[in-house]
C-alpha cells in the first residue's frame, strides 16, 4: 500500500530522533537512513513533526490537478477555518477558494452534520458494540487494526465526513452542470497525511470517491492573497456542529451524549485503548479519537499551532446557528453511506503464524534481551533494546549492529571484564577516574 | 517446549502501575499471535487482581506462565487476607474503604469479573499471611 508519508533521502541525516518517536516502531534507520516498515505506519504525521531536518514529509496532489477536470469542487475540512489571523468571516475562506480557481465549494462541516446524525440514529435505534468507535480519523482506524485487532468490530461502519461530502458534492454538481460525474473533479483540502492516503487507497471501499488531496498549507499560502473583505459571497451552509469537528470534542458533542470521552494525540488515544481492551471504560458508549494533538487543527499539514487554530475554531462557532445539515429519515440507514467493505484486523505485531513457532522466537528475544545493555540508545537504528532483539530473532538485524555489544567483544578479546573500560562515558557507573 | 515465564512486582501505592503490567502482558501475548479474545480476556483477569493487590495488600507479585493451549497467572500478596471467600466472590460484596470507593473502585466485582473472564480460579488465602490467586485463561482459538 502506499503511505502519504515519505521520507527524502537527500535530506536524512540518519539520526535516530524519528524511529524514538514513532507510536508504532515503524522506522529503522538503514545504511544510514531511516526507512519505513510500511505495514506499521498508520500516516500519523508524528515524525514529519519531530525530524529535525525536515527529512519527511507528506505527498499530495498538486494543485495543477484541477486541470485535469472540465468543474471542480472544493471540499475544505473545517480546520482550515481555523488557520486565519482575524478571521470574521468563514465565507472569506469559501469565497476565496473560488478565487483559486475550484469551481465549487461542499464544506465537509456539512458531511460532518449529515454524519452526526446517522451516528445519533445508530447509538439511538440500532445494536452496536460499544464503546462505538469514530472511524473519522483514518490514522486511528489504522492503529486499530494492526495494534488493536479485537476493537475492529467497535469501529463505527460509515463513512468519513469528507467522503460523505464528496458524495453529495459529485451528485449536486452533476445536477448543476449535466456533465458526467467523472468528468467533475473533487478535491479535498486536508489537514493530515492520513487521510491523502484514506482519498488514495481507501481500505474501505471499493472505489475512491474523492479525486485528490491537496495540502492545507499550499492552499492557506495561495488563498492568503485571494481572500476579500468586501463582497463576500454567501456561501456557507454549516453550523456549530460542523466546523466544531475540527476540534476534539466536536463530534462527540454533536451526539447529545451522556458517556462519550474524546481523546487527542496518537499516545493518549493507545492508553486508551488499551483501557478499553482492559474492560475499564466499558461505561462509555461512544469514543471519539484523533490522532493528532486537539483534533484535527493538530494535523501536520497545518499552518497554525494547534492551540491557537482551537481557540478561533471556538471564536467562529459562536453566533452559527447550531447545525444547518441533516438527512431525512429514510436515507440515515442508506447503503452508500456505509463503508463497502468491514474494517479488517492487521495484526502486524505477532512474531510468527503457529504459536508455538511464535513462543520459542519470544524466548529467543527474551534472552537475547538480557545480554543488550539496555540504555536503548537507538545507535543500532532500532528505536530500543528490545526492538533489536525482536529484529535480531525475527532476521532483520544482527546483533552486532548493538555498538556496545561490539565493544563489549573487543573488550573480552583484551580480556577485561569492567564495563567500564569499554562503555563511553556517559554511560559508566563506576566512580569517576582520575583521567 | 518449554513455558514463558514473566514476572511483575506491583507497587502498592501506584494505581497507574497496574495497567503498565497489564498492557506488557497484552503485548507479549499478542506477539504470540494469540486471539483477540483470550488477550482480553487475561488483561481483565491480570487488571482486576492487580487492583485488588493495590488496594487490600499493599502491593505484590505476579507470575504469568505462557504455554501454546493456556495461559497462568499467578497473583502473590503478603496482604490481610480473605477471611470468607465465598463471601467475596459474590457481586457487589466490598470491604474497600469509602475514601476508595470515591475513586471509582471497589465495587465489589473484582473477583467475580475474574471468575467470568478465566476458565478456572483457584483462591489461597489465610488471614494475616497473604492471598494467592491462581488463574487460568485457556485461549478460544
Amino acid at each position: 500500500m502506499q503511505h502519504a508519508v515519505t521520507l527524502m533521502k537527500e535530506k536524512c541525516k540518519g539520526c535516530t530522533t524519528c524511529i524514538k518517536q514513532c507510536p508504532t516502531e515503524a522506522i529503522r534507520v538503514r545504511r544510514g537512513r531511516a526507512t519505513i516498515i510500511d505495514e506499521r505506519c498508520i500516516d500519523c504525521g508524528q515524525c514529519i513533526r519531530v525530524c529535525p531536518h525536515n527529512a519527511k514529509k507528506a505527498v499530495y496532489d498538486p494543485l495543477t490537478r484541477l486541470a485535469d477536470f472540465q468543474y471542480t469542487v472544493a471540499l475544505p475540512a473545517p480546520s482550515l477555518y481555523g488557520q486565519f489571523h482575524n478571521l470574521e468571516d468563514i465565507n472569506q475562506v469559501l469565497g476565496g477558494l473560488l478565487n483559486i480557481g475550484f469551481d465549487h465549494v461542499y464544506e465537509v462541516a456539512k458531511g460532518a452534520e449529515m454524519l452526526s446524525a446517522i451516528t445519533r440514529h445508530v447509538l439511538a435505534e440500532e445494536s452496536f458494540e460499544a464503546p462505538l468507535i469514530s472511524s473519522a480519523c483514518p490514522a486511528v482506524v489504522r492503529l486499530i487494526r494492526t495494534r488493536f485487532p479485537k476493537m475492529v468490530g467497535n469501529l463505527a461502519r460509515h463513512i468519513a465526513p469528507m467522503e460523505l461530502a464528496a458524495i453529495h458534492a459529485r451528485e449536486e454538481a452533476a445536477e448543476r452542470t449535466g456533465l458526467l460525474p467523472e468528468q467533475i473533479g473533487i478535491f479535498f483540502i486536508t489537514p493530515c497525511p492520513a487521510k491523502v492516503t484514506a482519498i488514495h487507497a481507501p481500505g474501505h471501499l471499493h472505489h475512491r470517491v474523492i479525486d485528490g488531496a491537496f495540502s492545507m498549507a499550499e492552499v492557506y499560502k495561495k488563498l492568503l492573497s485571494h481572500m476579500r473583505r468586501e463582497d463576500v459571497p454567501d456561501l456557507l451552509q454549516s453550523g456549530m456542529a460542523g466546523v466544531g469537528w475540527a476540534v476534539s470534542g466536536g463530534e462527540s458533542s454533536s451526539l447529545s451524549l451522556e458517556q462519550h470521552l474524546s481523546v487527542d494525540g496518537i499516545e493518549h488515544v493507545i492508553q486508551v485503548l488499551e483501557e478499553v481492551e482492559d474492560g475499564k471504560l466499558s461505561h462509555v458508549q461512544f469514543l471519539e479519537l484523533g490522532a493528532c494533538n486537539q483534533g484535527c487543527v493538530g494535523g501536520c499539514l497545518t499552518v497554525e499551532n494547534p492551540y491557537v487554530a482551537k481557540a478561533r475554531i471556538r471564536q467562529l462557532m459562536k453566533g452559527m446557528p447550531v447545525s444547518q445539515n441533516t438527512l431525512p429519515p429514510e436515507h440515515l440507514q442508506q447503503e452508500r453511506f456505509l463503508s463497502d467493505k468491514l474494517f479488517e484486523a492487521n495484526s502486524v505485531w505477532q512474531l510468527a503464524e503457529d504459536r508455538a513457532d511464535a513462543l520459542e522466537r519470544y524466548q529467543k528475544i527474551s534472552a537475547l534481551l538480557a545480554e543488550l545493555p539496555g540504555l536503548d540508545c537507538g545507535s543500532c537504528g532500532t528505536p530500543c533494546c528490545r526492538a533489536l532483539a525482536e529484529d535480531v530473532v525475527q532476521g532483520f538485524a544482527s546483533e552486532d549492529d548493538c555498538i556496545f555489544r561490539v565493544r563489549e567483544r573487543m573488550q573480552s578479546i583484551t580480556a577485561s571484564r569492567n564495563a567500564d573500560d569499554y562503555l563511553p562515558p556517559p554511560f559508566r557507573k563506576g566512580a569517576e577516574k582520575d583521567e | 517446549m518449554s513455558k514463558l515465564h514473566l514476572y511483575y512486582e506491583i507497587d502498592g501505592s501506584d494505581f497507574h502501575a497496574a495497567g503498565e503490567a497489564s498492557s506488557d502482558v497484552k503485548r507479549v501475548l499478542k506477539q504470540l499471535n494469540f486471539d483477540s479474545d483470550t488477550v482480553r480476556r487475561v488483561a481483565i483477569c491480570m487488571y482486576e487482581g492487580e487492583i485488588n493487590m493495590i488496594i487490600h495488600a499493599n502491593g505484590g507479585t505476579v507470575d504469568v506462565w505462557v504455554e501454546e493451549c493456556s495461559i497462568e497467572l499467578v497473583l502473590r500478596d503478603t496482604g490481610p487476607g480473605i477471611p470468607d471467600i465465598e463471601q467475596a466472590m459474590q457481586e457487589g460484596f466490598s470491604t474497600a474503604t469509602q475514601a476508595i470507593r470515591e475513586l471509582g473502585f471497589g465495587a465489589g466485582m473484582g473477583l467475580p469479573n475474574i471468575k467470568r473472564h478465566s476458565d478456572q480460579l483457584h483462591i489461597a488465602s489465610e488471614v494475616g499471611v497473604g492471598t494467592t490467586l491462581t488463574i487460568r485463561v485457556v485461549p478460544s482459538g
